[in-house]
């Protein structure tokens, strides 16, 4: 089968005081391939180790996760990740940055050169190919990390909070990028987030995720992605819709972190 | 004293004259639009003015207090006395009786060949006495030995120049002082002024003509050339031995469980022992010779290498070991592309270090024992003070140790622009 299947995956660790830690707790899901699916929770939810876990940086100690019916055990170039910022290789150019995977794999100069040269092209850093990485502003570095992400051709792309160190202008320009980057790929993409309107315009699925342990508390299916892969995002956040779903995560997330805070506080 | 209150007279001078003059003048670039600079130590920028007067003085007070040549002589600090003086001395013999006699003194420079002062002998009891002393120098001038007055006959000296004296005390006289020994026998000592003797401190110019002369003629069998170049030989030797097993050790540590457990007491213990304190014991495993300083050098560099390459890996932001690995990488691309890159500025910085503690290591195992080398020659240069040679010696360790950091710096630059880019 395609797609990427998550049957049961539980992970739980010692901590060194004797306690232990259920970080995840039977969490299921199936993406078939090319779904855009966005991951919200309040913090300590287990988003981050769930993305670890697929991308396989992480073990679980139970459960079993397969990729077009193959099995993850650790990390491949069939899953591509990108990250929050900082995870760019400051001693290579732009260019050899972004041909990384297909140099690891021995491809021909040649045709790794057109797949550069092409990326560049979508994410608008032509002009910058020779340039080194901390010559550019945070975007333009996400881009970097996205072009680098795609020139590996990945069957599934991970993407950690890859927007959240970036100012809402340039936030907004990159989730345009987002968007069209998926349409015209094909990619099957999980973006974790904490930003509600984020979730709501990048996810054709979103899981709202909840903590200790964490699992999944509720799932959506939205039509916002499709809309804003043509319109402008500006124009999607008008819907009526989008404003009645915001409300309702966001009071959702709210409901979870007060029972947190509830919860330490009858502790103490 | 002196120089510490003349120092700081010229650093204060100094700063307040390059302030007038500068007044109003100098660039207009964004920091010096700064209001708040007390604290802000980006805005606090080298005074190019104050580095260049720094060192020319340093040069004017090594100058001033060793009556250079090489400023005119009133700037000279007062030198020491040179030339005739004379004292006059008081015997009162058994019988109570005195008489007055004179002593004539050349203060000569030393080694020059001069003849004692021509002198009658006077009449009375007391007879007058020559006497020859060095520049900076004392002497007990036995005045009494041509007396008719004699010692053994109860005869002694009462006072000098008119003033009553009498053991241990001191009497100024022209040219010098003069103090009573506790055998009642005048110590003529030279009036030494503010100078330092060449014996202290030679002068500038001393210094760079007997550069010159080591350079082209050579220093106890070996040329100044093979003296550096013996020493720069055994650091550099001692520091590649020293970075070829340190960095992979270092990677090791840094990459695995039981590398890290083992090396570690290792690592730490020997870290803080000092290079020096190992050099008795290498001297008595494997002598004087080059195979021991090569082996102090390459333990001294060892560790800081190891400890570099160690905390390179350990710096290694971990996300980019994870796009690595997703990106395809294999474990030997991931130290090929990853970790050696991202881990060289650390060991540049450790290679900095190490160099620096090489080349004080290398002059220190010469300093004990050594047939060649910068060490070597400053240190039998002392045993025969020569003064001049040590000066030298010094100035030429410290340019070549700042030259050493200066390539390793300009090196750095080159190598590894991404420094602190991350």
């Amino acid at each position: 089968m395609s797609g990427l299947s998550i049957d049961n995956l539980s992970m739980r660790f010692d901590l060194p005081n004797g306690g232990s830690v259920q970080a995840l707790k039977d969490v299921s899901l199936n993406l078939k391939a090319g779904e855009l699916m966005s991951v919200l929770g309040p913090s300590g939810c287990g988003k981050t180790t769930l993305l670890n876990i697929v991308a396989g940086f992480l073990a679980p100690t139970d459960g079993v996760m397969e990729l077009n019916g193959k099995r993850i055990s650790g990390p491949d170039a069939d899953r591509g990740m990108v990250f929050q910022q900082g995870a760019l290789f400051e001693w290579m150019s732009v260019r050899e940055n972004v041909g990384f995977g297909p140099s690891m794999k021995g491809m021909p100069k040649k045709d790794k050169a057109e797949i550069v040269d092409h990326l560049l092209d979508v994410v608008g850093l032509q002009g910058f190919k020779e340039k080194a990485v901390y010559e550019l502003s945070g975007g333009m570095q996400q881009r970097v990390a996205l072009a680098r992400c795609l020139a590996n051709d990945p069957d599934v792309i991970l993407m950690d909070e890859p927007l959240g160190a970036l100012d809402a202008l340039t936030r907004e320009k990159m989730q345009g990028l987002v968007l069209k980057l998926w349409k015209e790929t094909g990619k099957t993409i999980i973006l974790i987030t904490h930003s509600v309107e984020e979730a709501l315009l990048l996810g054709e699925r979103l899981i709202v995720m909840a903590p200790r342990p964490g699992r999944i508390h509720k799932e959506y299916r939205l039509p916002f992605a499709e809309m804003g892969v043509d319109a402008d995002l500006r124009e999607v956040k008008k819907h009526p819709d989008f404003a009645v779903k915001r409300e309702e995560i966001l009071e959702m997330i709210w409901d979870m972190e007060e029972e947190i805070m509830g919860r330490t506080e009858e502790t103490t | 004293m002196i120089p510490l209150l003349l120092y700081v007279g010229i650093f204060v001078a100094a700063f307040f004259i390059v302030r007038m003059i500068s007044e109003g003048r100098g660039t207009k670039d964004y920091t010096s639009l700064k209001t708040v600079t007390f604290g802000d130590e980006s805005a606090v920028r080298s005074n190019r003015a104050a580095s260049f007067i720094s060192i020319l003085t340093v040069f004017f007070m090594w100058a001033t207090f060793t009556g250079s040549a090489l400023i005119p002589s009133f700037l000279h600090m007062p030198g020491p006395f040179e030339g005739n003086t004379t004292f006059d001395y008081t015997v009162e013999n058994a019988a109570g009786q005195r008489d007055d006699a004179t002593v004539s003194i050349l203060v000569r420079p030393q080694g020059q060949t001069a003849v004692k002062p021509a002198i009658e002998a006077g009449d009375g009891f007391a007879k007058n006495d020559a006497a020859i002393v060095n520049k900076w120098g004392t002497k007990v001038i036995v005045v009494q030995s041509n007396d008719e007055a004699k010692k053994s006959e109860g005869a002694k000296v009462v006072a000098i120049n008119g003033k009553p004296v009498k053991a241990r005390t001191t009497v100024k006289v022209e040219g010098g002082s003069v103090t009573m020994t506790d055998k009642g026998t005048p110590n003529f000592k030279a009036k030494t002024g503010w100078q330092m003797s060449p014996l202290y401190l030679p002068a500038p110019e001393t210094v760079w003509s007997r550069t010159l002369e080591i350079a082209s003629e050579g220093y106890r069998n070996f040329s100044l050339w093979q003296h550096l170049g013996y020493s720069l030989f055994r650091v550099i030797v001692g520091f590649v031995c020293g970075a070829i097993i340190g960095i992979p050790l270092g990677y090791a540590m840094g990459l695995s469980n039981w590398f890290r457990g083992w090396f570690d007491p290792i690592v730490e213990f020997m870290r803080p022992v000092p290079p020096l304190a190992l050099i008795p014991l290498i001297i008595i495993w494997f002598g004087i010779g080059e195979t021991g300083k090569i082996i102090l050098l390459f333990l001294a560099a060892l560790w800081i290498m190891a400890i570099a390459a160690r905390s390179g890996v350990s710096g290694v932001n971990i996300a980019k070991v994870h796009a690595a690995y997703s990106l395809g990488a294999s474990k030997p691309q991931i130290m090929r592309y990853v970790i050696i890159p991202n881990s060289l500025p650390e060991i540049f910085t450790g290679a900095r270090v190490a160099m620096g503690v090489c080349w004080g290591t290398v002059v220190a195992a010469e300093l004990v024992a050594a047939s060649q080398g910068a060490g070597m020659m400053i240190m039998v240069a002392a045993k025969f003070q020569q003064t001049d040679i040590v000066v030298m010696g010094i100035i030429l360790i410290g340019v070549i140790g700042f030259g050493i950091d200066m390539l390793m710096r300009y090196a750095e630059n080159i190598l590894v622009p991404w420094k602190g880019k991350s």
